[in-house]
C-alpha cells in the first residue's frame, strides 16, 4: 500500500524493453496538461514536450543495430534539484512532502536560466503565445492552467491529477496512493504499461522494490542530481550506452 | 553651430562632420530598436534560441561589455581608495564607459527576459541562493551609483555651471564621490563574482562546473580577477581609439604604462589562477562527474585551441608585453597587448556562455550550435551603437579627459 505521509517520494519507473516508441504518452501527457498545438514556425528545438520520446540506436558498425525507445520528462532530482537553487524568484518549488519539482509559471520571469542548469533539458520554453484552433478549446482541461508566452514549463507528474486524487482522499477520509488513486496521464495511456508510478519512499511498494531489481538504472546518476525517474532494461547495450557520460560526436545545427 | 556647448579651451570637429560620424550609429541604433521592439512585442521566437540553446547572443553580451565595463569599478578603486592620482586623468572616461556597459546589459536583458514585467519579483520573492538574484541586486544598486557618478561630470558642463546651486550642488556631489566609489567597488566585486558563480554553480554542466571554495565556485573569484585586470585595458584602449579618432592628445603618455602596469599584474596573477583552476578541473572535477576533459574538445571548431588561445595568447602574452618596462614605453605595444587582453575577456566569457550550452550532457545528445537571428544580431548592435552615440556626445560636450586642455598644441 502506498500512501502520501509526509515523507513520500513519488517516482516513476520505465521499463524501456516494454516501449515501443508509439508516443501515446507523449499525446496523453499534451492533453492533459493543456499544451497548445505547435505554432507553425515550431522547430524540433522549440517544441512544448513535457514528455519526449527519444529515439536511441545502438552504436556500432554492424548491420544489426538495435533501437530502444527512451521517454524522457523532468527526472524529478531529488533534494536539491539543479533548477530549482537557480531560479532567482522562487518559481521553481521543491514538494517536500511529494518529493514533486513544480514550475510556478505565473511567478516565472522568462530568464531560462533553469533550462541551462538542467542536464536532461526536460525544460520548456513558451516562444509563442498558445492557441487553440476554434473549437478546439472545449478539449481543455478545467483542471489545469495554461501557460503564456515568455515562461518556462515542465512535466510536474500531472499536478491536477494529484490535487484531484487529494481532494477525492480528504472527501472519503482516505490516502492518496500512488498509482491507484493518482495516476499520471502517461502512466495511464501506455498501452504496454512501461510506465509505473509509485512511492519510492514505502518500502513496501512494488516500485521500490523493482528499482532494487538489476538492470534498472537512473540517467546521469553521477551527477549527484539524484533524480526519482528509474529506467530499465535487461539489454546490456541499452544499459550500457545510455548510463554512459560520454556522448556521442553527432552535431547539429540550426540556422533559423 | 554647437560651439558654446564645447568645454572652454577643448577643439572639436565641426558640427557637420560630428553628425556625419553619428549618423551610421544612429540609423544602427534606430534597426535595433525596431528589432526589440519585435521581440518584445511578438515574443523570443523571433530569436534563434530555443530550449537546448536557452541562452545566446545576449547574454554572451551582458557577460562581456560588464567584464569590460569593469574599468569604471576598478579605475575608482584605485583613485579614491588606493590614492592613484595619475588615473584622475582617465576616471570621466571610465564612468561613462561603466555606465553605457552596464545600462547596455541591463537594457537587452530585459529584452532577453521572457516577461520583462515581471522583472521587480526577483525583488520581491528573491531567492537567495540564486546567483542570478545576486546579479539582479548588485547590478541594479552598481548602476545606479554608475549614474550618480556621472552626474558630476555632467554637471562640470559650462552651461550649468552658469547656475550657483548647480556648482554647491557640484561641489558636495564630488566631496561623496569616495563613498560612492567604495560602494561600486563592494557592489561590482560582487556581481562580477556572481556572473561568473552563475556557470559554475550549474553541477549538470560539467564543462562548466566548478567546486566551491567556501560558497562560490571559483569561477567566481576568476571573474572578479579578470575583470579587474581587463578595465583598465579596455580603459587604455578606448583613450587610445578615441585619441586616433579625434586626432587629439587626450592624457599624457604616463597614464598609458600605469593602465597597462596595473591590467599587467593582474593578468599575470589571473593567468596563474586560471591555469591551476583549468588542471583542477582537467584532473579531478570534471573526471569526478564522469567527464574526461578531453572528451569536451573533440567537437568541430571547439578544439583545445580555444583553450590554448584563451590562456596563452589572449593572456600570458599580454600580461609578459604588460610587464616588460621597455615594451611598455611603445603605445603600440601596450594598445596590442590592450587588445589581447580585451579579446581574451571575450572568449572566456564565449567559452562559459557558448560553449557550455553546445556541449553535450545526454548520452544520447548532439553537439549543438545556433546562429544568432537578425533580430539578436540587431539588438546587439543597437547597444554597440548605444554606446558609441553617448560616448561621442559625452567626449563631445564634457570634459572626459582633464588633461586634454593642457596637452593641446599652442
Amino acid at each position: 500500500m502506498q500512501t502520501n505521509s509526509k515523507q513520500s517520494r513519488y517516482g516513476m519507473l520505465i521499463d524501456l524493453d516494454r516501449c515501443t516508441g508509439c508516443g501515446a504518452c507523449m499525446l496523453a501527457c499534451a492533453v492533459e496538461n493543456n499544451i497548445p498545438p505547435a505554432h507553425a514556425g515550431t522547430t524540433d528545438r522549440t517544441g512544448l514536450t513535457w514528455m519526449r520520446v527519444h529515439r536511441v540506436e545502438q552504436e556500432g558498425n554492424d548491420a544489426s543495430t538495435q533501437t530502444v525507445y527512451l521517454p524522457l520528462m523532468c527526472q524529478q532530482c531529488d533534494e536539491h534539484p539543479p533548477c530549482e537553487s537557480v531560479c532567482p524568484q522562487k518559481a521553481v518549488e521543491y514538494d517536500p512532502e511529494t518529493g514533486i519539482v513544480a514550475q510556478i509559471p505565473v511567478r516565472c520571469l522568462g530568464c531560462r536560466y533553469c533550462m541551462t542548469a538542467c542536464p536532461y533539458h526536460a525544460r520548456y520554453f513558451n516562444w509563442w503565445d498558445p492557441s487553440w484552433p476554434a473549437g478546439m478549446e472545449k478539449t481543455l482541461n478545467p483542471g489545469v492552467s495554461t501557460r503564456m508566452r515568455g515562461v518556462v514549463e515542465k512535466c510536474n507528474l500531472c499536478h491536477g491529477r494529484l490535487q484531484e486524487a487529494r481532494e477525492q482522499a480528504a472527501a472519503s477520509g482516505t490516502s492518496v496512493v500512488a498509482g491507484e488513486t493518482f495516476v499520471p496521464a502517461c502512466v495511464e495511456a501506455c498501452p504496454t504499461r512501461a510506465i509505473m508510478i509509485g512511492d519510492l519512499a514505502d518500502p513496501e511498494s512494488e516500485i521500490a522494490r523493482q528499482i532494487k531489481t538489476p538492470g534498472t538504472f537512473r540517467l546521469l546518476e553521477q551527477l549527484g542530481t539524484q533524480p526519482k525517474v528509474y529506467y530499465s532494461s535487461a539489454r546490456q547495450w541499452v544499459r550500457e550506452q545510455l548510463q554512459r557520460t560520454i556522448a556521442s560526436t553527432r552535431t547539429e545545427v540550426l540556422n533559423g | 553651430m554647437d560651439n558654446a556647448l564645447i568645454s572652454r579651451g577643448l577643439q572639436r570637429t565641426s558640427f557637420k562632420k560630428f553628425l556625419l560620424w553619428i549618423l551610421p550609429w544612429a540609423g544602427l541604433l534606430a534597426v535595433g530598436l525596431y528589432a526589440a521592439y519585435r521581440c518584445l512585442a511578438y515574443g523570443l521566437n523571433e530569436t534563434n534560441m530555443d530550449n537546448r540553446f536557452a541562452f545566446g547572443l545576449w547574454i554572451y553580451l551582458d557577460l562581456t561589455i560588464i567584464a569590460l565595463g569593469a574599468g569604471a569599478f576598478f579605475t575608482g578603486f584605485l583613485l579614491y581608495i588606493l590614492k592613484l592620482k595619475e588615473l584622475k586623468s582617465v576616471i570621466n572616461s571610465a564612468v561613462v564607459i561603466g555606465f553605457i556597459c552596464y545600462s547596455g546589459a541591463v537594457a537587452v536583458l530585459m529584452v532577453d527576459v521572457g516577461q520583462p514585467l515581471r522583472a521587480w519579483f526577483t525583488f520581491w520573492h528573491p531567492n537567495v541562493h540564486s546567483m542570478l538574484t545576486e546579479v539582479t541586486f548588485c547590478i541594479t544598486c552598481y548602476l545606479t551609483v554608475l549614474a550618480i557618478e556621472y552626474v558630476p561630470v555632467i554637471l562640470k558642463h559650462r552651461s550649468i555651471r552658469r547656475i550657483p546651486s548647480m556648482l554647491v550642488f557640484e561641489f558636495q556631489l564630488h566631496k561623496l564621490m569616495v563613498v560612492f566609489a567604495a560602494i561600486g567597488t563592494f557592489l561590482s566585486f560582487f556581481h562580477q563574482g556572481s556572473l561568473g558563480g552563475l556557470y559554475g554553480v550549474l553541477i549538470g554542466r560539467p564543462f562548466a562546473f566548478r567546486p566551491s571554495l567556501g560558497i562560490w565556485p571559483s569561477t567566481f573569484f576568476l571573474f572578479i580577477l579578470s575583470a579587474a585586470a581587463v578595465g583598465p585595458s579596455f580603459i587604455l584602449l578606448t583613450t587610445w581609439l578615441t585619441s586616433k579618432l579625434s586626432r587629439k592628445t587626450l592624457v599624457r603618455p604616463e597614464v598609458f604604462r600605469t593602465l597597462g602596469k596595473i591590467s599587467g599584474m593582474l593578468l599575470i596573477g589571473y593567468v596563474l589562477a586560471k591555469s591551476i583552476d583549468t588542471l583542477i578541473w582537467i584532473n579531478s572535477t570534471a573526471p569526478s562527474l564522469g567527464y574526461p576533459a578531453a572528451r569536451f574538445y573533440q567537437y568541430p571548431g571547439f578544439g583545445t585551441w580555444v583553450l590554448i588561445t584563451e590562456i596563452v595568447v589572449c593572456g600570458l602574452i599580454p600580461a609578459l608585453i604588460f610587464l616588460q618596462p621597455t615594451l611598455r614605453q611603445k603605445t603600440a605595444w601596450l594598445v596590442t597587448a590592450a587588445a589581447l587582453a580585451c579579446a581574451g575577456i571575450a572568449l572566456n566569457r564565449f567559452v562559459l556562455t557558448v560553449q557550455t550550452l553546445a556541449l553535450p550532457t545526454l548520452p544520447f545528445d548532439p553537439f549543438m550550435s545556433y546562429v544568432p537571428s537578425w533580430q539578436e544580431t540587431a539588438t546587439f548592435g543597437a547597444v554597440l551603437a548605444y554606446g558609441v552615440l553617448l560616448y561621442s556626445l559625452s567626449f563631445r560636450y564634457l570634459n572626459l579627459f582633464p588633461q586634454e586642455r593642457d596637452l593641446q598644441p599652442l
